[in-house]
């Protein structure tokens, strides 16, 4: 008889509330209704430039970053983070392009990955094991990576660097007219993480030590084992996204996938992942890994100059942020 | 306010004893980083003997820039926060710096000494406002402002220019020499450190006494608790991200003195300042710790690499060693707090 | 002093508050009562400035206030002691003082009224028991001087010596002029301490209670609502069959009844850090065993150990007969121990709903790592909220239930994969008292169908209520057991001091009991 019941009063009060509420427990809705927008206003200002093509590009270019963004979801779930994901793709994508010399592409691909998760292990050790914080750790380990992977490029450096055609057709092809073959990938990867989340323990775990720790371990939950599955999972995606986007890119700089990674931080965040961990999702982080493509290629139309470009980019991060956590929150 | 005097309940002021080793087990950790800052320097005059006050000047030159970038991140720490874009505020006051010298005269320096460190304070004060109203979390927010103070930097000067009045400049030169202490110390003390713990004293000694440094400890600790004491949470965290913009523009205002122009280009001071803090004893959750760990931490980074040049290892492999020290750094401080949490 | 009328308070489509109201007057001890989910807290937040209420006015001292925060209130004159002592762990004492710019003086005048004898001023607030430091929240209030103290739970986490200071001091406020608002669910201190009693229910304020003989069971009434059955049900005893003491009696034993006699869990010597020492005893299966002891005797330690949270430093601990060590909580559970903790914060996820929350132990081992059997997990989930009669909307997050509901909901947990052993500390802590009896009702049907339960409470009279047998540890080790039958509170206080319990009327005066003020 005690408790709060949800009675409600007036209808018309009831409405507005249901609207609220939907917003709150499906927060894709309104971040959907943001990229139309978005696309819309850039018809607007140049029209005709959308059109199938012009969306297969961007598609195009989004699909390493949301795979990116991806390993920041699943960190971030948990309260982490993962700050190498760009030198793991970079060099994962360099260890494959400078191996293709040696042997075959079915060999160097896997060797790459399995370097890669190496990686991942490394981080997860120091963040399971050690307890080191995630940001701290995973910087650290990303820098020793990038001193090594300087190393390693002179080691090599003589040798031939040839991309796979299986890599730029993955990167850059389309077929059946616009569809870009990265899909190909990225909707069954896609599909994996986002049952991977949704419908195994595994999934349930990291939504769990998101949101007290404390209350996974007197669960019985293992704090390190599932860390460092996560991390070395996160290394993986990242070694993947290195591989397409290498692919997208067809050039083999040091500095490849680097950039990349507070977009995919800000993908995960805008797509409404909590950075403090338990709640999120991927679905979101994809449809900000878009927006972000889509907010790009706007300030690019525009011929807005470089800095300006930049503050838009941050005032935008801050104003979806803010937006999403005045709806969310309850006050 | 009374202090605190003998009652009849039994307690008394503490003895010297008491105090003493009170000291000890808070600064532990700050002491052992004296120690192994010791241990560095001793090992860098082992491998060059020849090491002495100039090289102690160049460290403490090359040191400068991320000594200021951490003191920094440290108020934005110790607040229970983090702010990604102290090297973003450090390019944007450096090139602002350097535009608003160029051509001038000399005793318009200080008027952009004084400009530029305002100029601090507000960038950090908006951080710090954002923060606030948006209610989103620091890292996003200062995320956020990573490309917005870096955008704004490159509205400014979109390549490097701009110049630096001459005696800013000389600021930061050679050692003090004998401007006020004998010749003999004055030769070993480089004018860059000396500015440092005169620039980071100034402000930080009388903040942490005062009801301000104590409010930032408090929300940095326990938020909640410090709202229920009555603390003003918004205000002090407002006030804490200021001061990390009035750092951050001491260590932008550095850069255009060392280099005399200003470059739009963000420096590596954003990985290497929350690197230090961890060094440096300070709790990433917030409210524990001091200035002066961090800072040790910095020269110990910055002496450690300079050991690795001067032992001619290829800077690649520095770089890896670099890093390799961080990581067992941060692990084994990790451990550390473990036992002691246990 | 302090008036509030027709407060509203809503969050979305949920009422915390319809048309609360609470009038307090000058130099009067006024209780503030209500179930968990009545509105309490939502009242004391919006008093004390921590949020703000969608209508109503607040009066005090003749003039109309809104109050923004805890500082504002302060300065209105309305100082509050909450459950979470509101002192900065990471600072020392006189740097907390410094801060929120308390008397010192008045301060340590208060701490040593208060029955604290030494205080190191320089000890940092996190080294500190919780006990200490809701004692020196308290004395900072007073040190304020306001005119009206709210105090949320004060008694609750205090021993027994300190809760009688704390008593005798909030009864003098009364001559001061000094008004006391005090929150409590222990009906005995606020009927022995109280002048009036506000109650709140669902939202609104239901009553104005005076104390005399019958406020007890008019506050009661008015708190639930209900009818004369349930009144009269909340003192009586949850009835059950001890299946493990009725074996005992008779003199010849079946086989079963052997087997069942074995201890499911035995410990020998058990030793932790200070304060645990030397505790033995056993836990038999069909039992809620109840254990008491005042505050830091090494209970927490005791279940921290039993949880698999931490090693003990000695002794041996056997679950059924084998030697067990535990590194982890996992190994715990795995032995079949699971533990319920006092704090629902720590138990639960709080932004997850109540089936992840339910379905939380199952994942935890690797080989459940894979895909979840929805279907399965479903029904599981529901049948054990029916079985707790968790009022829920099992679909959002779990921190919109009431505390009641949300402890329910760590008890589900453990049901749905089925209960050996049942480790319970202080399950029923600021819960009301509806709840509290669906507990004590699931514990003994979990006892009755063979789980061995384990309950540490901190309120005396539960031991007749909901256990078979009970425990006394004292000072790190055991210094009583009995069966409840004979455990009324005078005899479990004065093994909870460590007197001897053999001592006739006429021996040493025993130790009155909190609340009452009156010798036993």
């Amino acid at each position: 008889m005690s408790g709060l019941s949800g009675a409600t009063t007036v209808d018309g009060a009831r409405h507005t509330v249901d609207v609220r509420r939907l917003f709150r427990d499906r927060p894709i809705i309104p971040l959907i209704f943001l990229l139309i927008g978005l696309v819309v206003v850039l018809e607007l200002l140049r029209p005709g430039i959308v059109n199938e093509r012009w969306i297969s590009n961007i598609i195009r270019a989004a699909v390493p970053l949301a795979i990116l963004a991806g390993a920041q979801t699943l960190t971030m779930l948990t309260g982490g983070i993962d700050l190498s994901v760009g030198i793991v793709a970079t060099m994962t994508a360099f260890v494959m392009a400078t191996q293709i010399a040696y042997m075959d592409p079915v060999l160097a691909i896997p060797l790459a990955l399995a370097v890669a998760a190496l990686v991942g292990l490394a981080n997860g050790i120091g963040v399971g094991i050690f307890r080191v914080h995630p940001l701290i750790m995973t910087l650290a380990v990303g820098l020793v990576v990038e001193g090594l992977l300087l190393v390693y490029q002179r080691l090599v450096l003589g040798g031939s660097m040839k991309l796979p055609e299986a890599i730029t057709w993955l990167g850059t092809g389309r077929s059946f007219g616009n569809i870009p073959n990265s899909l190909l990938l990225f909707i069954p990867l896609a599909i994996l993480i986002w049952l991977l989340l949704r419908q195994t323990g595994f999934g349930r775990l990291l939504y769990a030590i998101g949101d007290n720790e404390g209350a996974t371990r007197l669960s019985g939950v293992r704090y390190w084992q599932v860390i460092i599955v996560l991390y070395i999972l996160s290394a993986l995606l990242a070694g993947i996204g290195g591989l397409v986007y290498i692919g997208l890119v067809k050039a083999n700089t040091l500095s490849l996938a680097v950039p990349l990674v507070l977009p995919s931080v800000a993908a995960a965040v805008i797509g409404g992942t909590s950075i403090y961990g338990g709640r999120g999702g991927y679905s979101g982080t994809i449809v900000g890994a878009l927006i972000l493509q889509v907010i790009t290629t706007l300030l690019l139309v525009l011929q807005v100059p470089e800095g300006t470009r930049r503050i838009i980019f941050g005032l935008i991060i801050l104003g979806v942020t803010a937006a999403y956590t005045r709806i969310t929150e309850e006050r | 306010m009374s202090t605190v005097t003998p009652t009849a309940n039994g307690f008394g002021s503490s003895s010297i004893g008491a105090s003493a080793s009170r000291f000890a087990r808070r600064n532990a950790w700050v002491l052992a980083l004296w120690g192994l800052l010791g241990l560095l320097l001793v090992f860098t005059i082992v491998i060059k003997p020849g090491w002495g006050a100039p090289q102690l000047t160049i460290l403490a030159i090359a040191a400068l820039p991320y000594a200021f970038a951490t003191a920094a991140q440290t108020m934005a720490v110790l607040v229970g926060g983090i702010d990604l874009s102290v090297a973003a505020m450090m390019t944007f006051t450096s090139v602002t710096a350097a535009v608003l010298m160029e051509g001038q005269s000399e005793e318009f320096g200080v008027v952009a000494v004084a400009l530029i460190l305002l100029m601090g304070l507000g960038l950090g004060a908006i951080n710090g406002l954002s923060i606030v109203l948006t209610r989103v979390p620091d890292i996003v927010v200062t995320l956020a402002f990573f490309f917005i103070w870096e955008g704004a930097a490159l509205m400014v000067l979109d390549s490097p220019g701009g110049s630096a009045a001459v005696w800013l400049r000389e600021l930061i030169i050679g050692p003090v020499g004998g401007f006020v202490v004998p010749t003999e110390i004055g030769q070993w003390l480089p004018k860059a450190l000396l500015l440092l713990v005169v620039a980071l004293g100034a402000v930080w000694i009388p903040v942490k006494r005062s009801r301000v440094g104590l409010s930032i400890y408090a929300v940095g600790s326990d938020k909640l608790a410090a709202f229920r004491s009555g603390v003003p949470v918004n205000r002090t965290r407002i006030v804490a991200y200021a001061l990390t913009g009035l750092f951050a523009a001491m260590g932008g205002l550095v850069l255009t003195m060392n280099t005399g122009i200003g470059t739009p280009i963000q420096g590596p001071y954003l990985l290497a300042s929350v690197a230090a803090v961890v060094l440096g004893g300070v709790s990433l959750a917030g409210g524990k710790g001091g200035l002066v760990g961090p800072i040790v931490g910095v020269f110990i980074l910055r002496l450690a690499r300079q050991d690795l040049t001067l032992m001619s290892i290829d800077p690649n492999v520095a770089q890896v060693t670099e890093g390799l020290i961080m990581v067992g750094v941060v692990l084994i401080g990790a451990l550390v707090a473990m036992r002691s949490r246990s | 002093m302090l008036e509030a009328s027709d407060v509203v308070k809503t969050y979305g489509a949920v009422k915390a508050l319809q048309g609360a109201s609470l009038s307090v007057r000058r130099g009067e001890v006024h209780a503030l009562l209500g179930a968990n989910g009545a509105g309490k807290s939502t009242l004391v937040k919006i008093l004390t400035g921590a949020i703000r209420p969608d209508s109503g006015h607040i009066v005090v001292r003749g003039e109309p206030r809104t109050v923004h925060s805890p500082a504002e209130a302060r300065r209105a004159g309305l100082v509050s002691v909450y459950q979470e002592p509101a002192l900065i762990p990471d600072l020392d004492v006189i740097s907390n003082l410094r801060m929120t710019q308390t008397p010192t003086d008045a301060f340590m005048h208060w701490v040593g009224e208060l029955g604290m004898e030494r205080l190191d001023p320089y000890e940092m607030v996190r080294d500190l028991p919780l006990a200490v430091l809701r004692i020196m929240d308290l004395a900072r209030a007073l040190a304020f001087e306001p005119d009206v103290v709210l105090l949320d739970e004060m008694t609750a986490a205090l021993p027994a010596d300190l809760a009688e200071h704390v008593l005798e001091v909030v009864g003098r406020q009364r001559e001061t002029g000094r008004s006391v608002i005090f929150i409590s669910h222990r009906l005995l201190e606020v009927k022995a301490l109280c002048d009036r009693a506000t109650v709140l229910r669902d939202g609104e304020t239901v009553g104005v209670v005076e104390m005399g003989p019958t406020a007890e069971e008019e506050i009661v009434e008015l708190m639930l609502g209900a009818s004369t059955e349930d009144e009269i049900a909340v003192h009586e005893r949850v009835v059950g069959t001890p299946a493990a003491g009725t074996a005992r009696d008779e003199g010849t034993e079946t086989a079963e009844e052997e087997t069942a006699r074995r201890p499911r869990l035995a410990m020998r010597d058990l030793a932790s850090g200070t304060r645990l020492k030397d505790v033995t005893f056993e836990l038999y299966p069909g039992e809620v065993l109840g254990l008491v002891a005042l505050e830091g005797q090494g209970q927490d330690e005791l279940f921290d150990i039993l949880s698999g949270a931490a090693k003990p430093s000695g002794g041996s601990l056997q679950v059924e007969g084998q030697d067990v060590r535990f590194g982890h909580p996992a190994d715990a559970i795995a032995a079949g121990l699971v533990y319920v903790p006092g704090d629902r914060a720590e138990a639960l996820l709080m932004q997850r709903s109540v089936r992840e929350n339910i379905a939380l132990p199952t994942s935890a081992p690797v080989r459940r790592w894979g895909p979840i059997r929805m279907a399965t997990e479903q029904s599981v989930v529901q049948r054990a909220i029916e079985k707790l009669q968790i009022d829920t909307r099992a679909q959002g997050e779990v921190r919109r239930l009431s505390g009641g509901n949300q402890q329910k909901v760590t008890i589900a947990r453990w049901i749905a994969e089925g209960v050996e052993t049942l480790l319970c500390f202080d399950p029923t802590r600021g819960i009301d008292i509806r709840t509290k009896r669906q507990i004590y009702h699931l514990l003994r049907e979990l006892a009755d169908g063979g789980a061995a339960v384990l309950l540490y409470t901190s309120e005396l009279e539960e031991v007749q209520l909901a256990c078979d047998r009970v425990v006394v540890i004292f000072n790190g080790s055991v210094v009583a057991q009995m069966d409840a039958a004979i455990a009324d509170e005078p005899r479990l206080m004065r093994a909870a001091y460590g007197l001897d319990p053999i001592e006739s009327d006429e021996a040493a005066p025993a130790p009155s009991l909190p609340g009452t003020g009156v010798a036993s």
